[in-house]
């Protein structure tokens, strides 16, 4: 049994690394791209990047005031069980979410749409957003934090299967080039792309292949994996590099997640996870053993799966007991 | 470690500032602040430009530098502020405040993401003799945390909360920003998409126009979203 004040305690130290930590993959990513870039004001913009996730992390404040829209992901085992329940476990995030933007700090974004009400604390209705997926053979929970911007850098489009791949590229390009001028979307950034699904899973997709798959990660379809990179290559040969200065960094990877789709239709979404690329991600055993790591492994062969069914291995059950 | 500036011209300025102290200032310069900057946006503009109430006394000769930001802050047990970590939020949205502000608030730096038009800055900076600089990357809120020495004065923070309420603040090599405009509103963003587009043609190359189009949308690439 997974006891709630741990999730807490788990989920509070998630908010703090998220904010303040700039993950391996990205810092790696990024620094290839300063290594690279030619373009005199993108390579400063980098360098000041770069410099800025020293300073995150040597006074122990967040890299970007702009906390964006907190929220979680969970991953629970099948054979996960939690003290209280899944109600509990959404208390312990809220209340998190809560404590850590007064003790990290973390500027309070969330209000009513229409009020403008702001309760300081990023809780308000349906916020933090909480997504839920599962694991079989499991008996561990994955909490998973993203703080990411939400005013720019993702659009929807409902393409038909007759526009093609170059339809795909035609709809990325007008993302990138729309959202890059003067650096809207926060640049260079990890871009995500959702495939088919119905609209609103073509966004899901998008923004969790944005924010939930690391650096060098590629998708397990080879031909997907194939066009992935070659979107990679196409932001970057833009011309356009951070802030929208004349460069060659726009892209640090491009994740692409497939769903079935209506027979006539190829919705496409686009996603850019900003600069800051805020995730931070947490294992809670059944024993109260708290593993922290950054790679939020979201997307298993079991999210991917095709069939109706799931033939189970007990292989990694019996690991964590 | 010190950021590398390559060849950019870097310029600090003391806050507040004349227009005299503005004219080296070239589109691209790296500027850093010292002094006291404010924050001010949407809820200080509808309060002070709309609904009439009074600024704080003598602003400009307290500051003349205001930023489109908020602060990543929170309020401690003693009632004392503590800020973490301050980025900038995009300014084109404030455009239809700007020609009031000017006159009411005696700015003449405007701090934000993004920059605004040129039209924007020849309307409304140049004849008030004021620059816009954009933050840098957007997300340098730690070095500019750290350029923030003390808080000098936090106003309707009780009606406005944390992201609206206007944060004066004392500064110290703060930054770095980029100069967007210079005296005379040319704008550096606007410089270089000029420079992206010349390339996009090309880039298109290959691509198909959707199928289903939106309703109004244009295919000039040259434009811009704001």
């Amino acid at each position: 049994m997974i006891q709630v004040p741990i999730i807490k305690e788990t989920a509070l130290t998630l908010m703090d690394k998220a904010a303040i930590d700039i993950p391996d993959d990205y810092l790696t990513g990024l620094q290839k791209a300063a290594d690279t870039e030619e373009g005199d004001l993108s390579s400063f913009v980098l360098n000041a990047m770069l410099e800025n996730y020293q300073a995150a992390k040597e006074d122990r404040r967040a890299m970007c005031a702009d906390t964006g829209v907190p929220r979680w992901y969970v991953k629970m085992g099948n054979e996960a069980q939690i003290s209280g329940g899944p109600v509990a476990l959404e208390e312990a995030l809220r209340g998190a979410t809560a404590e850590a933007t007064t003790g990290v700090p973390l500027r309070p974004n969330r209000v009513h749409p229409l009020w403008r009400t702001d309760h300081n604390n990023n809780v308000g209705l349906n916020a933090p957003e909480i997504e839920y997926s599962f694991e079989p053979d499991a008996d561990w929970i994955d909490i998973t934090t993203v703080h990411k911007g939400g005013l720019f850098g993702s659009d929807y489009r409902m393409l038909f299967p007759g526009d093609g791949i170059e339809g795909i590229k035609r709809f990325f390009l007008d993302c990138l080039v729309a959202f890059g001028k003067r650096g809207l979307a926060c640049q260079p950034a990890i871009i995500g792309v959702g495939l088919g699904g119905s609209k609103d899973i073509t966004m899901v997709l998008g923004k969790q292949a944005a924010c939930l798959r690391t650096v060098g990660d590629r998708n397990p379809d080879p031909k997907v994996a194939e066009l992935e990179m070659e979107l990679k290559e196409l932001g970057n040969s833009i011309g356009m590099g951070a802030m929208g200065f004349v460069g060659k960094s726009m892209v640090i990877d491009c994740h692409i997640e497939c769903g079935f789709t209506h027979t006539g239709g190829m919705p496409m979404s686009v996603h850019a996870f900003c600069l800051s690329s805020r995730r931070a991600v947490a294992r809670i055993h059944r024993d109260g053993r708290v593993e922290y790591r950054t790679d939020p492994n979201w997307f298993t062969p079991y999210m991917r799966r095709e069939t109706i069914g799931w033939q189970s291995t007990t292989a990694s059950l019996k690991q964590s007991v | 470690m010190a950021i590398d500036h390559g060849k950019l011209k870097t310029v600090s300025l003391t806050v507040p500032v004349t227009t005299e102290d503005l004219k080296d200032i070239e589109i691209g310069t790296i500027v850093y602040l010292n002094g006291v900057v404010y924050t001010a946006r949407e809820g200080i503009y509808k309060k002070v430009l709309e609904g009439g109430e009074q600024l704080p006394a003598h602003l400009a000769e307290i500051s003349n530098a205001n930023f489109h930001c908020s602060p990543a802050a929170s309020q401690n047990a003693d009632g004392t502020f503590n800020i973490g970590a301050m980025t900038g939020t995009a300014s084109f949205r404030f455009s239809k405040w700007l020609e009031k502000w000017f006159k009411v608030s005696g700015a003449k730096i405007i701090i934000g993401k993004g920059g605004m038009t040129s039209e924007d800055y020849k309307k409304y900076f140049v004849p008030n003799g004021a620059i816009y600089l954009t933050t840098v990357g957007y997300g340098t809120g730690a070095l500019l945390g750290r350029g923030i020495k003390s808080i000098k004065d936090v106003h309707w923070y009780d009606e406005l909360g944390v992201a609206q309420a206007m944060w004066m603040v004392n500064v110290e090599n703060f930054g770095p920003f980029i100069a967007d405009s210079d005296l005379a509103g040319n704008s550096l963003f606007e410089r270089e998409n000029e420079k992206v587009k010349a390339g996009i043609d090309k880039l298109y190359e290959g691509t198909r126009a959707p199928a289903l189009r939106r309703y109004g949308e244009t295919n000039d690439r040259g434009d811009e979203v704001i």
